[in-house]
């Protein structure tokens, strides 16, 4: 299946869309992603999984390393749009718990404050 | 329904086919619930994953199995490798969410994953290998 990442830019964060299956095979691609927009200065992200419709623990993992790796450069990653399966999984590892989980990019923005400098408000208390 | 077997590659690009699959041979029961599918589909992947990076370091003619039965009530799915085995009991427990250590895990969630969602899990592994044989119920209520 198609596999395809898009980045565009909205009020001072970078929007990474990712489309396709999200597992072993294609984890890489989000990964090697990651680590350019990082090293471009991209710290802040929104993680637009709306078009992800099959995810599995490798799909997280890449997500957890990706957090990691903004955190360490003093950004932030959140995850807006998971179709409820895919949300599920963020559940029922506790993800959720690390991880700010958004209904749509929208609603991403929307809780920011849309200062480039200051990290976007936690959704889930 | 007979036994469906099929042998793949141990290549990350096989995955998706072995997902396919295992969906398709649940789905020959019409009363199967979709989310069931979409349990069997994840739980199948990580034993599937778990198989190929098993198989790193063997010759590549060597081929993951998977067999599936389907029953009345449930589907039974075994994904053989011929890795070194490991012990699943000694798999490192994750750190709790808010254990500032949990970000240096990003592997690991793949058993706890496949134990939550397969309604049945048992593992055996040893030095010829490692057979992870799952069930899956056609509804939650009918598991055990």
């Amino acid at each position: 299946m198609l596999f395809a990442l898009d980045v565009t830019k909205q009020q001072g964060w970078t929007i990474l869309a990712v489309t396709g299956e999200l597992e072993l095979a294609t984890a890489p691609q989000l990964r090697q992603r990651v680590v350019g927009l990082v090293g471009d200065g991209d710290t802040r992200i929104v993680l637009d999984l709306s078009g992800v419709d099959f995810a599995d623990s490798v799909g997280l993992g890449v997500v957890v390393a990706a957090l990691k790796r903004v955190r360490g450069r003093g950004g932030d990653l959140v995850v807006a749009g998971a179709v409820p399966r895919v949300r599920d999984l963020f559940e029922i590892t506790r993800l959720d718990e690390i991880i700010d989980l958004f209904p749509s990019v929208g609603d991403a923005l929307a809780a920011g404050v849309g200062d480039a400098g200051t990290p976007m408000g936690r959704s889930n208390g | 329904m007979g036994e469906v077997r099929l042998e793949i590659p141990a290549r990350a690009d096989y995955l998706g086919l072995a997902r396919q699959v295992v969906a398709a041979a649940a789905a020959v029961e019409p009363t199967f619930r979709d989310e069931r599918i979409d349990d069997l589909r994840i739980a199948v992947s990580e034993a599937t994953t778990n198989a190929i990076e098993a198989h790193a370091d063997l010759d590549r003619d060597e081929r993951i199995v998977i067999r599936c039965n389907l029953g009345d009530d449930c589907i039974e799915v075994e994904v053989m490798d011929r890795g070194s085995g490991f012990d699943p009991d000694e798999v490192e427990a994750m750190p709790d969410a808010e254990d500032p250590a949990r970000l240096q895990h990003e592997h690991g969630l793949g058993l706890p994953l496949l134990r939550v969602l397969a309604d049945e899990a048992e593992i055996t592994s040893g030095e010829g290998g490692t057979a992870v044989r799952l069930v899956v119920y056609r509804s939650p209520h009918l598991a055990p």
